[in-house]
């Protein structure tokens, strides 16, 4: 089987010092012996709350962060000694509006970046007009990037993320902040990549995202890998469960605190849709906990009461939640 | 020749993107008019008008050491800071090739203020550009630039090791705009300060645009000199540049965050 990246017990520890009169040093392990295989031509999730560890994993695969202990080998190389063989065969796109000189054009950028990365000189002019195509800013790319909207930077990101034609992709919450129509067309620019046979690792907590793009995906929490597979597979860490879903209007802490300890009941969340709370309840599935559950939100006005078979992401909101999240200090 | 190309775009992007800061154009423009006003100011106070030239030529130089040292002193900083470290460092070359560029075009937005302040010395001081020699003048200018963007890579380089490196930057403007001859003749410097401006490739960038506008001496060897010196200070910088790269990378300080 051949391998695009491996990982071996990657750790990576954060060194820093607090206080002024009475210096401390604080040593954090954001990444705790991290192991992975990921296939040449495989779109490999790396799923995790914030804090997780996935930013400082990828930047370890992609050479911007000397690990701590454990190796690492992307497209055969090493990511320590053999650095310069690495970056030629990668490509790294990130999300947020950061990383792009806004006062210059995207061509000016594409160009310099091409430059960089060491396209050669006959290719640049057809590359960056292909790439500009693909993200669809063909029209757009004389305009100053300050003026581009966050999906337009992102699409930008991801041209200049392909420049080199990179056999590896890291691409790390690209599609944070960006509009829902933007997203799915980010979705569908990975997909077509992945298709042509690049190997990519997408960082993401959006589980939509995941679980429609992924061959396979990890889900990492407190540093650690906790589970690994297939949506599918993942989701039978779900398993034995059902999940109650409230749509509620004021739904109190101290009520969610009621509907945690009652008998049957493994996790309990709120979100926030609109102007309405979501109470998403996961229990055992010989157990029935809506009348109890209704009967603690007495007084709340209800609106749609759902019981439903768990999805990726109650499968997620399980492996996380029996992980120990916080990091040792 | 895809490393001189690569310097070639380079340059001229971060020229681009320095060029259309605000801040960087009222910098050049207005700054130049006060070291201009004190040049002459000076001269005159000194009754040696007839070297008023050669002051504002001096003020223009000392607007680019300015742009040099501000603009490659904090020329990792402030890539860090538009979140494109990463992006650069991710690039397969050489730590080197990817900040000269910078500093290389904080020293050409310098000359802009060397043109302002000689503009400004003829509109409103009435000094003619009168050059002796035009030929070396066009050349040593071009040159003393490359000198000095070339020691700005020393600067940038070892600048970012330093936890304060703001407050030196401050503290360097002034001292070697003096040690290395811009405003005043180092002849009048103490004996102690030779030995100093004599390895700074400042002094020799000074001295080589000094000759070729009053026409004192032979511009090509002050120019040689500097070009040698700040090719040290380019290798020099190339080296300590590996080290801040790879201990950068060790120490997670590419990102802000």
């Amino acid at each position: 089987m051949a391998l695009a990246i491996e990982a071996r017990d990657l750790r990576r520890t954060y060194r820093t010092r607090t206080g002024w009169l009475n210096p401390r040093r604080v040593e954090i392990d954001a990444v705790r012996g991290v192991d992975l295989d990921v296939r040449r031509g495989e779109l490999f999730g790396l799923l995790g709350p914030n804090g997780a560890g996935k930013t400082t994993t990828i930047k370890m695969l992609n050479t911007l962060l000397i690990p701590s202990s454990g190796s690492a080998r992307v497209c055969g190389f090493d990511v320590v000694s053999q650095t310069r063989e690495v970056r030629r065969r990668i490509g790294y796109v990130f999300g947020g509006d950061r990383g792009l000189y806004d006062r210059l054009s995207a061509l000016d950028n594409l160009r310099y970046f091409a430059e960089l990365y060491g396209v050669p000189a006959a290719r640049q002019k057809r590359r960056i007009g292909e790439l500009l195509e693909l993200v669809g800013l063909t029209g757009r790319e004389r305009e100053r990037v300050e003026g581009y909207s966050r999906g337009m930077r992102q699409r930008l990101h991801i041209a200049r993320g392909l420049l080199h034609e990179p056999e590896v992709l890291f691409l790390d919450e690209p599609s944070i902040g960006v509009d829902p129509v933007a997203a799915r067309e980010l979705r569908n620019t990975v997909a077509g990549l992945a298709a042509t046979g690049t190997t990519v690792l997408l960082t993401t907590h959006y589980m939509a995202e995941a679980e429609e793009l992924c061959d396979r995906i990890a889900v990492i929490a407190g540093g650690e890998i906790q589970a690994l597979g297939t949506a599918d597979e993942l989701k039978h860490h779900a398993e034995g469960r059902r999940v109650l879903e409230v749509q509620a209007f004021g739904v109190s802490d101290s009520q969610l605190a009621g509907i945690d300890v009652l008998p049957g009941v493994r996790e309990s969340s709120v979100d926030i849709v609109g102007t309405a709370q979501v109470l998403t309840v996961q229990s055992d599935a010989t157990v029935d906990v809506q009348a109890d559950v209704l009967r603690l939100l007495d007084g709340v006005r209800l609106g749609r009461v759902t019981a439903r078979q768990p999805t990726l992401e109650d499968a997620y909101v399980a492996i996380v939640g029996r992980s120990p999240v916080e990091v040792a200090a | 020749m895809s490393v001189l190309r690569l310097i070639g775009r380079g340059t001229l992007l971060h020229v681009k993107q320095l060029s259309r800061s605000q801040f960087e154009i009222a910098t050049a423009l207005f700054v130049p008019l006060v070291q201009a006003t004190l040049a002459v100011y000076l001269f005159r106070a000194g009754s040696e008008p007839h070297r008023l030239l050669e002051a504002a030529v001096g003020a223009g130089m000392m607007a680019v050491w300015s742009s040099v040292l501000f603009g490659s002193g904090g020329a990792i900083q402030n890539q860090r800071w538009q979140g494109t470290l990463e992006m650069l460092m991710l690039a397969p070359r050489p730590p080197a090739l990817l900040v000269f560029p910078i500093t290389l075009a904080t020293a050409v937005t310098g000359t802009y203020a060397m043109i302002a302040t000689l503009l400004w010395g003829g509109l409103v001081y009435r000094i003619p550009l009168d050059v002796a020699d035009p030929l070396a003048f066009a050349v040593s200018v071009p040159a003393a630039i490359l000198g000095l963007g070339m020691f700005g890579l020393l600067l940038a380089s070892t600048f970012v090791l330093l936890p304060n490196a703001n407050a030196i930057n401050n503290t360097l403007e002034y001292p070697i705009w003096l040690v290395s001859g811009m405003l005043v003749p180092i002849t009048v410097l103490p004996g102690w300060t030779g030995p100093i401006g004599a390895v700074l490739p400042t002094t020799w960038a000074a001295r080589a645009v000094r000759e070729s506008v009053t026409g004192s001496g032979p511009v090509w060897p002050s120019l040689g000199v500097c070009l040698a010196l700040s090719f040290v200070c380019l290798v020099a910088g190339a080296l300590v540049m590996s080290y801040v790269e790879r201990r950068a990378r060790a120490n997670a300080t590419l990102a802000l965050a």
